[in-house]
Formats: structure tokens, sequence, C-alpha cells
């Protein structure tokens, strides 16, 4: 192996993001010195906005990535996937710990988070969810150990290297679980929550839709990676993931169907108004064109491929939205929208994200197969 | 199951909030300068130093403009959904029936509020370190706040000049009130409370509909717990059944890629 050498170019873009993402420690800290109140609009009504929304349900849900891949390459040993695994756990994982810190952020009493590790709650669905994300979070970090330590500390490679299965069949394990689980946050919202998305099988279409939105994120991040850090993936390989993607959305598109059906709320579909509207947007921008792209020859090329990756992604952020918002309007009624402040940490956190993948995949061998070569 | 009731009687109630004025003073809670809503309703809504109002409604009657005034707080439900939903153990069911809040143990997530089906817990936004705030039924044991540890009414029940709250066991609360409503037309045939979200501790019945204070008529009869427990439940089934799954899979792919390999040696990418 070369000698360490760190190297991190700088461009106009990664300027503004690291503006943006300063911004948001600026934020942050004011926040955590001066409350909720001064810096979000939540209020009585509306308890969760887009903190927990956005960054932290939406951003599980786009990080599914991970135990996707990490499924299919490293259970499944499919091996023809191995050239993306790393590169999708490794946003899997930043995207984890972005959650952390949005979650840190909005709780009112953050010094205060460990408590559930002590004073088990085990009757709420949130005990899991805690439990769960901490775990796994923890979890990717040694994993990404493995990648880290070939280049830095690296007596601790062979160390991790041998509980790797251990990790990596958790590591499938507990995103199952709280994927799911987020979902069955809202089971309690019976007679709130809209019936268009209340459901009893709410957990189960959360964690369906986190795993097909996996194959989808890794298409969009790979053709980016692709443009930025000259990585190439065949889109063969790429459609493959794609049409097994399709295939679970097939089965998640008439598992809600026919659960609408069962709960006599199938008129609520076509009914107008918001709900049913967005609805539509959600299923149709984000499930069904998604699916006929994904079984048609379109997802041969490259064109194809992004377009399935960016609607079926936007369906589900679309799908997570309307949990929170959408269907809740109704019962809780109008009064948030996110302050300024709100959005330029969900923003900032994002781009603070999208450094960290940069740096490491440009430091790290991210990009490259399992197997063991040099960097390109 | 015995547990403590409250039986509020709108009929008898003349809005004059001395009850909401007992619980701001027994609980050290916070005043504000008055600034009136929804006719004389002040503050409009329960909040982080506020855990109980009267609202006071303008509706009608046979015909009639009339004037009614409903107490709210929390209903301290016997299969309470913010129990359930508080995964730190911060609110808790107490054997005699209230539903009380452990600041100490609260991370401030706010799921409580999204739980409960009254939408009660609020929360102090504009504290740096925010807590819930909601009714504790005046029930502190090893605290300064408590009345109903010491055999004492709540506050408002003891301060309404009216008789419009009474306190006693559920089953004797229930009785009472399907008395007062069979024995009188005026009443809706409705006890508020005896079984919404499985049923509460306290209790309500009026002689105009609940709907004209706001109350949600619509919550399901089932306790809220149950629907999450439904879910739960599978967790450690799954947690086996899946885990052992993904291990076979593990090693039993494993093997078979890696007698591919031998094979050919190009197989991997
Ligand atoms: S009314 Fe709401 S806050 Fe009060 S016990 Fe019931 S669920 Fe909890
Ligand atoms: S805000 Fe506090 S009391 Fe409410 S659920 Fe969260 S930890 Fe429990």
């Amino acid at each position: 192996m070369a000698a360490q050498k760190w190297s991190f170019k700088m461009t106009p873009v990664r300027m503004v993001m690291l503006a943006l993402a300063a911004l948001a420690v600026a934020i942050a800290i004011y926040r955590l010195a001066t409350g909720l109140g001064t810096t979000t609009n939540l209020n009585d009504q509306w308890p969760w906005g887009l903190w927990i929304g956005f960054d932290v349900l939406t951003g599980v849900a786009l990080a599914g990535g991970g135990y996707s891949t990490a499924l299919l390459v490293h259970i499944m040993h499919i091996n023809k996937f191995n050239v993306i695994a790393r590169s999708a756990m490794l946003t899997s994982m930043l995207g984890y710990l972005l959650v952390m810190v949005g979650l840190f952020l909005d709780i009112g009493q953050w010094f205060n988070f460990w408590r559930p590790f002590v004073s088990w709650g085990y009757h709420s669905v949130l005990f899991e969810v805690f439990w769960c994300v901490s775990l796994y979070t923890m979890i990717q970090v040694i994993e990404f150990g493995e990648i880290a330590t070939e280049k830095v500390a690296k007596s601790w490679h062979k160390p991790i290297k041998r509980i790797m299965p251990v990790l990596l069949i958790l590591g499938v394990l507990l995103p199952t679980m709280h994927q799911s689980s987020l979902g069955g946050l809202y089971i309690i919202e019976v007679g709130k929550l809209h019936p268009l998305w209340w459901s009893p099988l709410i957990p189960l279409f959360f964690m369906m839709s986190s795993f097909f939105v996996g194959p989808a994120m890794v298409t969009i991040e790979t053709t980016l990676a692709g443009k930025a850090l000259g990585h190439h993936v065949e889109n063969s390989i790429l459609r493959s993931l794609v049409r097994i993607a399709g295939s679970l959305m097939v089965i998640y598109l008439a598992l809600r169907i026919i659960d609408l059906a069962n709960r006599s709320a199938l008129g609520y579909v076509f009914a107008g108004g918001l709900e049913s509207n967005m609805f539509l947007l959600e299923m149709v921008a984000g499930v069904i064109i998604p699916i006929i792209i994904a079984f048609s020859p379109w997802s041969a090329s490259r064109s194809g491929l992004v377009t399935f990756g960016v609607l079926t992604a936007s369906g589900v952020v679309i799908n997570r939205m309307n949990v929170v918002f959408t269907g809740m309007y109704q019962a809780l009624g109008p009064g948030y929208f996110p302050s300024w402040m709100e959005w330029a940490v969900t923003i900032g956190l994002v781009c603070g994200a999208v450094l960290a993948y940069l740096f490491i995949a440009e430091n790290f061998n991210i990009l490259g197969n399992h197997e063991e070569h040099e960097p390109a | 199951m015995l547990s403590k009731s409250v039986l509020v009687d709108l009929t008898r109630c003349t809005g004059c909030k001395a009850c909401q004025t007992a619980c701001k003073q027994w609980n050290d809670l916070p005043a504000t300068f008055p600034e009136f809503d929804n006719n004389l309703t002040f503050p409009s809504k329960t909040d982080g130093n506020t855990y109980t109002i009267v609202e006071h409604r303008v509706t009608e009657k046979d015909g009639q403009d009339v004037m009614r005034f409903a107490k709210t707080q929390c209903l301290h439900c016997l299969e309470p959904a913010c129990v359930s939903a508080c995964f730190a153990k911060a609110l808790q069911k107490t054997p005699e029936g209230p539903i009380v809040y452990y600041s100490n143990l609260c991370v401030g997530c706010r799921y409580c509020m999204l739980a409960c089906p009254f939408g009660v817990p609020k929360f102090e936004w504009d504290e740096v370190f925010p807590l819930i705030a909601k009714c504790q039924y005046c029930f502190d044991p090893n605290g300064k706040y408590d009345r109903v540890g010491h055999g004492q009414q709540p506050a408002c029940v003891d301060t309404c000049p009216n008789g419009t709250l009474i306190f006693g066991e559920r089953e004797d609360m229930l009785k009472e009130a399907w008395q007062r409503i069979n024995g009188d037309a005026k009443y809706v045939k409705h006890v508020y409370g005896e079984k919404e979200a499985g049923g509460t501790n306290w209790l309500y019945i009026s002689d105009v509909p609940f709907e004209a204070f706001g109350f949600r008529t619509n919550i399901t009869e089932k306790p809220l717990p149950e629907y999450t427990h439904e879910y739960l439940k599978w967790t450690p089934p799954l947690i086996a059944t899946w885990g052992g799954l993904l291990t076979l899979m593990y090693f039993y792919t494993k093997r078979r890629s890696d007698v591919a390999k031998d094979d050919s040696k190009d197989i991997g990418v």
C-alpha cells in the first residue's frame, strides 16, 4: 500500500456546500443553546415537523440502499453486485449519522438522549426504533472500519474482518426491524392519520419501500459518482438491480390496493382534494411509472435507469411526507410551515453528508470493488 | 377495577373559571395577561403553563342561542396511549388511576403529544429545555403538589362552586351519570369518556352535543395501546426467523460462491 495521502479538491460547488454546512452547524449550536421555540415553527398542534419528517423518517428510508445492497451482496452473495456494495454502504452510514444528528437536534431534553437505554419503555414503537437505529449506526461505523483500516490503524483490520459476518447479518436484521417500526410509529394515529395512509400494514409498507428505494438511490449515486469521480458501473448490473426493485414494487402496489379495498378506503383515491391528489402523485409518479420503466427496454439505457431512480426516490420522499404532513392535516389543522432555520439545518446537513461522501470516496477504496486492488 | 374518576356535568357549569385558576395556583403555573379568544375562552388552548381551560361556546339548543362551558384537561385514560408511546417511561399509569409525568426521565421527543387521541400533552416551547405539560390529577406522591395521594380531591373539584365536578370511584360516577341522563330528558344520551379510547377517568355529561366544544366523537373504543401491541408482538418471532434465515442464507450462498470461484477464477465481477 502506498503511504498515507489525503486529498480533497476544492471546487466552487463544494465551497457553496461547505458554507451551507457551516451555516447549519451555527444554527444547530444556536438551537441547542436557546431551545426549539426560537429556531423552529413547531407548536402544540404540530409537535413533529421538517426535522423528524424529512431528516429522520425520510433520511432513514433513503439510506435503505445500505441494507438492501448488503442483503444481495453479503448475505445472498450475488457477486455481480460487488461493485456497488461499498458506495451503497457508505451512503447509508452517512445517512444514518445525519439522522442521528437530526434526532439529537429535535429532542427537547438533548442531554437526556440516552435515557431510553436505561429506562425501558418497551411498549413503545419508538423504543424499538431508538435501539435499532442506534445499534445499526454503530454497526455501520464498525463495518466502515473494515474499509478505513486498509489505510489507517491497519492493525485493526484483521479483528474487524473476523467479526464481519456477525456485523453483516445484524446489519440486515436491524434495519429490517426499524424500517418497519418507523411506519409502526403511526399505528397509534388511528383515527387521525388519513385512511389513505393509516393501515395496520403501514410497517410492512415502510419496510418494502425502504428496500426498493435502495436500488433507486444506488442508480442515482453511481451516476453522480461516475461524473464526479470517474467511477463507472455497467448499465446491465444496474438494470438487474432495478428489476429486483421493480418486482418488489409490483407486490407493494398490489398490497396497497388490496389493503385499501379491505378497509373500504378505495373511495378516497379518486375523491379529489389534497389527500387524494397527493396519494395519486405518490403512487403514479413514484410507483407505477417506475415499474413500467424497469420492465421496458428503456431501462437498458442510463437515462432510463436514472429516471427510474429519481422517480422512485421522489415517490418514497412524497410517501413519508404524506404520512407526516398531508395525512395528518385534517386532524391537526393548518398552522405549521418550517422556519428558515429548519430548512437551513436540513439542507446544510445533507450538504455536509455529500462532502463527507466525496472526501471518503476520494481517500479510501470505496468505488473499486470488494477485491483488493488500488483505487482507480 | 377501582380507579378515581371525576364526573363533569356541563349543565351545571357557569363558566366562572375558578377551577382553571385553582389549578394554576396549586401547581405554581405562571399566568399571562388575558387575550380572549372564542367568546370568553382564555387561553384558547391548554399550553405549557396551563393544564386546564374552560371553553366558552355559544351554541344552539331548541332553536335558541345558549352559552355552554366545558372544562378540558387530560382525561386520564384507563389504557393511556401516551404511556404506551413513551419510550423512556416518563409517563406512567398509577394504580389509583392518574397518569403521571416524571420529567427527569423525559427525552422531549413529543411522541406522546402525537399519540394522545385527545391532543392533551403540551410542550414548553419557550424553554431552552422544554418539558411536557399536562394535568397530573393533583397526584404527586413524593412531591409537594399532591392532593389525591393524601385522600383529598383535586384542586379544581374542590374549588368548583356549582357542583359541576364530583370526585369518586369510577363505577359510582358512571352510575350517577346515567341516573342523571335517564332522569332528565334534556341530557344527551352519551357519557363522554365511558367508552372513548377504551374508557377514561374523566366523564362528561351534557345537554348539548359534545361536538359543540370540539370534543372528538369518532374515537375508537378499542384502547389505543392494543393497536401498537398487535404490531409489536411480532417483533421477537420476526427477529428469530428473519435472523435465522439470514444466517442460513449467508453460509449457504457463501459456500456456493466460494465453490464457484474455485471453478473459474473470474466469476467475481
Ligand atoms: S387523555 Fe391523553 S394525555 Fe391524558 S391519559 Fe389519555 S392519552 Fe394520556
Ligand atoms: S416527550 Fe417525554 S414524555 Fe413524551 S413520549 Fe417523549 S420522552 Fe415520553
